[in-house]
């Protein structure tokens, strides 16, 4: 068995386990419907398939716009070696999500209905729109990396042409649908308990997002780090820390205001499960991670970022299953708690997208600033550092 | 002007005889009930729930500004003018949001199904275009679901309450609640004793998401002329900077020659 788990490797034989599992469940689910394969119910008809498959897969991905603006909107060009993994993360995760959708709907095969029967008061709509085209988009982004494996140069030089166009749409569309993933749940003014229910959803998940995003930019770095034994960029990680924390207490203080505007800050010490939920969402999410990464020494040591971005994670995995579940209960005077079923299959998607991201990576010039190995990362990132400040300065020259 | 219908439902008349129900499985075809549902389920559009000896007849309430059919994002739910919210299964993708955002819970799923629809009232729509009362209605024997003209019915409800105010508790649910619905109900015990939700507002629920929804277009060209100007600054930057650092080094070679 040793012999076996060590030729195999320890994570290989995790992934084709889980992989089985949810080939099985995937049986389940079409075969013999969503009542078989998922605890959902009339009283709790939306579970962790869209709690964390939708909405923690589209909040996740947010670091693809977030650095696509850095790159390309401020012109930021010190963080290229970076962009292009984290495009990818993005991509995948979209797709992974349109995945975890087919699971969900109860007619998958009519997904497409919503291109031509449109209902623009529905916010579901306007999500399923912003979607598609943001995952068209990120397949364009990405697709100079494809383009570039089969030399095809003159379609690379299209693509780069619209590139600006195209990062500017991709913004648009992500902050509109991952503030609209908010607006879905400002329908149900009453079911929702009110330590989470705002009229301020839509700006709560927006800035989430991009901190979660931003996050997933130093968990993925840090992952890739190690399967790819290369080096970190730690220069540019800290930075995106630094804009995480930005963002987190940004949200801090939205959130504040707003219970206090609601007249709800009573609710933070009423002893009920709910309370609980909520302080743990919050203190794993925004309030240890915002400390962490506000005091420089911990965002430029490489555990210090990875302990703080795994956190931030989490805390947004917890808010939003909080939101779609934990919050919901109470209401529909039911418990929900996802079955076997819906756990593998989620599992599945998640293990594809791990494959996904490493066989892409593996084989499509992803990671092209090789020459950023540990001995050299320091005087790379101080030589584009360099440059960003002599522009800086030029500038302000020329302006005298 | 085609006239809004509706139905009046005195929760102080009923016995609890279950004519509605079986009527109602009968109209829209469903299988022969085995025995009483006690509860709405997708074989059961309507169904009696019991509390303290008052019976509760739970249905669809076919909301004036119905929040499934705003939410539906293929557009699978219709408000008619005479009043039935109706679904139509050939659009629906299956996505359960109108069950997720319905403020009295009432769709109801086909779980066990490979090939699911949303289950719910339909107001009888098909007996309404015969000039037919829906089938509950014409099956109940006490009077105690009535259909109507949504405004007579009201002055009806109204008159009853203000005929004999010790029996009736002074509320006509479904006047106001989410901006009014189609089917109303009085009674002589207190509504959020019977299972109703009391604490809705009283206005339609899907203007809260379109508050949100109607400033995207806001969003798209403030923040489109936003980025656009941003990137012509920062690439604008770019530009100058090369040009200067090109004129340099050509006076760098000049100077170099001289």
């Amino acid at each position: 068995m040793k012999k076996f788990l060590t030729t195999f490797g320890f994570w290989k034989v995790i992934a084709v386990a889980i992989m089985l599992a949810g080939i099985y469940s995937t049986y389940i689910r079409f075969f013999h419907g969503l009542g078989a394969a998922t605890n959902l119910t009339d009283q709790f008809p939306w579970g962790i398939w869209i709690g964390f498959d939708v909405l923690c897969g589209v909040g996740l991905a947010a670091g693809g716009f977030t650095l696509a603006a850095i790159v390309y909107i401020f012109n930021l060009k010190r963080f290229e070696p970076i962009i292009r993994p984290t495009i990818l993360t993005a991509f995948l995760g979209y797709v992974l999500v349109i995945v975890g959708l087919m699971f969900d709907l109860g007619r998958p095969l009519q997904i497409w209905h919503a291109i031509i029967m449109w209902n623009p008061r529905s916010v579901m709509f306007e999500v399923a729109w912003c979607v598609m085209l943001y995952t068209t988009v990120l397949a364009l982004e990405f697709s100079p990396v494809i383009l570039e494996k089969f030399h095809l140069t003159k379609t690379i030089k299209l693509v780069k042409r619209i590139s600006i166009p195209l990062i500017i749409l991709g913004v648009l569309l992500s902050t509109l649908h991952q503030s609209s993933l908010g607006s879905l749940y400002l329908i149900v003014p009453d079911k929702m308990y009110p330590l989470w229910y705002s009229a301020y959803m839509p700006v709560f998940f927006y800035t989430s997002a991009i901190a979660a995003g931003c996050a997933m930019i130093i968990f993925e770095s840090f992952l890739s780090s190690r399967a790819f034994k290369r080096g970190l960029e730690l220069n540019l990680l800290s930075e995106i820390a630094r804009v995480c924390v930005m963002m987190l207490g940004v949200y801090a203080v939205m959130k504040v205001v707003d219970l206090s505007d609601r007249k709800m800050l009573s609710l933070l010490i009423v002893p009920k499960f709910e309370t609980y939920m909520y302080w743990l969402e919050v203190a794993i999410g925004v309030i240890v991670p915002f400390v962490l990464f506000s005091q420089r020494k911990i965002r430029q040591s490489p555990s210090g970022l990875f302990a703080g971005a795994v956190l931030v994670v989490v805390g947004f995995i917890m808010n939003r299953m909080n939101i779609a579940i934990t919050g919901m209960e109470g209401w529909s005077g039911s418990t929900y708690v996802p079955s076997l079923t819906e756990f593998t299959i989620t599992m599945m998607i998640v293990t594809t997208g791990f494959i996904a991201f490493y066989s892409i990576a593996k084989y499509f010039p992803v990671f092209t600033h090789e020459e950023l190995r540990d001995e050299n990362a320091p005087a790379h990132a101080a030589a584009a550092w360099k440059h960003d400040i002599e522009s800086v300065s030029r500038m302000a020259e020329a302006r005298n | 002007m085609s006239i809004k219908k509706a139905l009046l439902i005195d929760l102080t008349l009923c016995v609890g005889c279950n004519a509605c129900q079986l009527a109602c499985k009968e109209a829209n075809h469903m299988p022969e009930p085995e025995k009483e549902e006690k509860s709405l389920s997708s074989t059961a559009y309507t169904a009696l729930e019991e509390y303290d000896g008052v019976f509760v007849r739970r249905m669809c309430q076919h909301c004036e500004d119905p929040t499934c059919a705003s939410v539906c994002p293929v557009g699978a739910f219709t408000k008619m003018p005479e009043g039935p919210v109706v679904y139509d299964v050939e659009k629906c993708i299956g996505c359960r949001y109108c069950m997720q955002a319905c403020p009295f819970q009432v769709p109801r799923y086909e779980w066990s199904s490979t090939y699911p629809r949303i289950q719910k009232c339909v107001l009888c729509h098909e007996r309404l275009a015969q000039d037919l009362p829906t089938a509950c209605s014409e099956a109940c024997p006490t009077g105690a679901t009535k259909f109507g003209n949504r405004d007579e019915l009201l002055k009806e409800a109204a008159e009853r309450l203000t005929a004999e105010p010790d029996k009736y508790v002074q509320k006509i649910y479904g006047q106001k609640e989410v901006g009014g619905t189609s089917v109303l109900y009085i009674s002589s015990v207190p509504f959020e004793n019977l299972g109703f939700r009391t604490t809705l507002q009283n206005t339609p629920l899907p203007q809260l998401t379109w508050n949100a929804l109607s400033k995207i277009p806001g969003i798209v060209t403030v923040g489109g002329a936003m980025l656009f100007g941003i990137w012509w600054i920062t690439n604008r930057r770019e530009e100058v900077r090369e040009v200067e650092q090109n004129m340099k080094d050509t006076n760098h070679s000049n100077n170099g020659k001289n």
